[in-house]
């Protein structure tokens, strides 16, 4: 794994709602662009949601990493 | 010599949580909760005011009449907590020492946050819900435009059910054909929680309810009668109603006790604080990336009280853990409801909107001031 800064960490796994792209949302609505997010989902429809928001929104897919039962997306605030 | 706990709101978590260590801890701590009206009030119920359907006064209780007796009840607003000194600091300029502290203080909406959104509508305040239902009794046609204004927010369902009670209201009224109900979504479906939104996408088709997704609003131009999202696009409305921004209790903030929002941190098994001993918080209070809701609330108080009980007693913390339990109702209109139900280690399921369950959510919101305050629902 990488070992860029992280500005903000989300654990959502097992939290169906609000659910991880929500909590991602909301975290980039606060942040400061630049800022770097992460968020940890075991949800297997974050795969297709956080990157179909994320490309919406224009926002800066960094990195997908698959762990073990569950998913890391870092995605950077460029706007 | 008893324990000292003090528990910082009296909704629905400090309320039960402040019942059962009054009860469990069997004269072994004295409970004072700190409520800055002394009145209880039932948010979920701000829905069906809004539409209408509830009177305000059936929503609010005295505080005093849904504690147990030996509980002490202080209707003082808290300024400032001192985690070293273990002191809650009351704008009356009294001072209250704990032994072991709840933070209970929920959520407080923030629509100012929002550009342009002086005039417009929501439901999340008794104000909102009763202003709204002026707006609509007065309403004879046009678009009205559902939005979400802020992530987290409480009770997620609440968007999708004011849409489906809005249908049914216009209807009675008899002015469906003359309005448009659109509804914008934060994601790319109707709710979070896919299983859920299946259910639920059909029916709002079926009842013309227009559902734009992956739409965060961001600004509103009141002169131009258009909301904008996060995303870029810009949608015109003739009533505006929006899910405002929350954020934590603005004694947290004062204190240290937060993140930037309000939120405090807690481990989201035993309900600690993550930086400071003796205080737990419970409900929208903390920081757990989950559904702000009484329902959440009602499982965690459970927890907290056992931890606290354990604290004040001299004993080691109890096995019985938040396991991340959600059970919520979700109103479909036309009389049918369905529900969802999950914990951190079991996937959320919806059983098919019926009459049952928006019966059993009417004769929980009737029956709520004499079982789940003082604890009675497990």
């Amino acid at each position: 794994m990488s070992t860029m800064q992280i500005d903000k960490s989300i654990d959502a796994r097992g939290m169906a709602c609000p659910g991880p792209l929500m909590n991602l949302i909301g975290a980039i609505r606060q942040g400061q662009v630049g800022q770097t997010f992460e968020v940890l989902s075991s949800d297997a429809g974050s795969k297709t949601d956080i990157p179909a928001w994320v490309a919406k929104a224009k926002q800066e897919m960094v990195e997908v990493v698959q762990d073990d039962g569950y998913a890391r997306f870092i995605v950077r605030k460029a706007r | 010599v008893a324990s000292e706990v003090v528990v910082l709101g009296g909704g629905v978590g400090g309320t039960i949580c402040a019942n059962l260590v009054a009860k469990q801890s069997q004269g072994r701590a004295h409970v004072t909760v700190v409520d800055a009206t002394g009145t209880h009030v039932y948010q979920p119920g701000f829905l069906y005011v809004a539409v209408g359907q509830e009177k305000p006064a059936s929503l609010q209780h005295s505080e005093a009449s849904l504690l147990r007796s030996e509980v002490s009840l202080v209707v003082d607003r808290a300024s400032r907590v001192d985690p070293g000194a273990q002191t809650v600091l009351l704008e009356s300029g009294r001072t209250l020492r704990y032994d072991q502290l709840l933070l209970a203080t929920g959520s407080r909406t923030m629509m100012e946050e929002v550009p342009g959104a002086d005039d417009v509508h929501d439901f999340y305040t008794m104000a909102g819900a009763m202003r709204l239902f002026e707006a609509l009794k007065t309403f004879e046609g046009g678009t009205i435009v559902l939005g979400v204004a802020g992530i987290p927010y409480k009770c997620p369902p609440a968007p999708v059910e004011f849409v489906f009670l809005l249908d049914d209201y216009l209807k009675a009224r008899g002015i469906r054909e003359k309005a448009q109900i659109k509804l914008l979504s934060p994601l790319n479906r109707a709710f979070t929680i896919e299983a859920t939104s299946k259910l639920v996408q059909p029916i709002l088709a079926e009842r013309g309810i227009e559902l734009t997704g992956f739409f965060n609003v961001e600004s509103v131009d009141p002169v131009a009668k258009t909301v904008t999202s996060l995303e870029g696009e810009t949608v015109g409305y003739d009533l505006l109603v929006l899910v405002p921004p929350h954020r934590g209790q603005k004694v947290i903030e004062d204190s240290g006790l937060g993140d930037e929002r309000g939120w405090v941190p807690v481990d989201k098994n035993t309900l600690k604080h993550t930086m400071f001993q003796h205080i737990w918080a419970i409900g929208d209070t903390t920081n757990i990336p989950i559904s702000k809701s009484g329902s959440v609330a009602h499982y965690e108080a459970s927890v907290a009280a056992a931890e606290i009980t354990a604290a004040a007693r001299g004993e080691a913390p109890p096995a019985h853990v938040y396991d991340g339990k959600v059970m919520c109702f979700l109103e479909t209109g036309h009389g049918q409801a369905t529900t969802i139900r999950f914990d951190y280690d079991h996937p959320p399921v919806s059983p098919s909107p019926s009459r049952l369950w928006h019966w059993a959510k009417l004769l929980f919101n009737k029956t709520y001031w004499h079982t789940v305050p003082q604890g009675r629902l497990p």
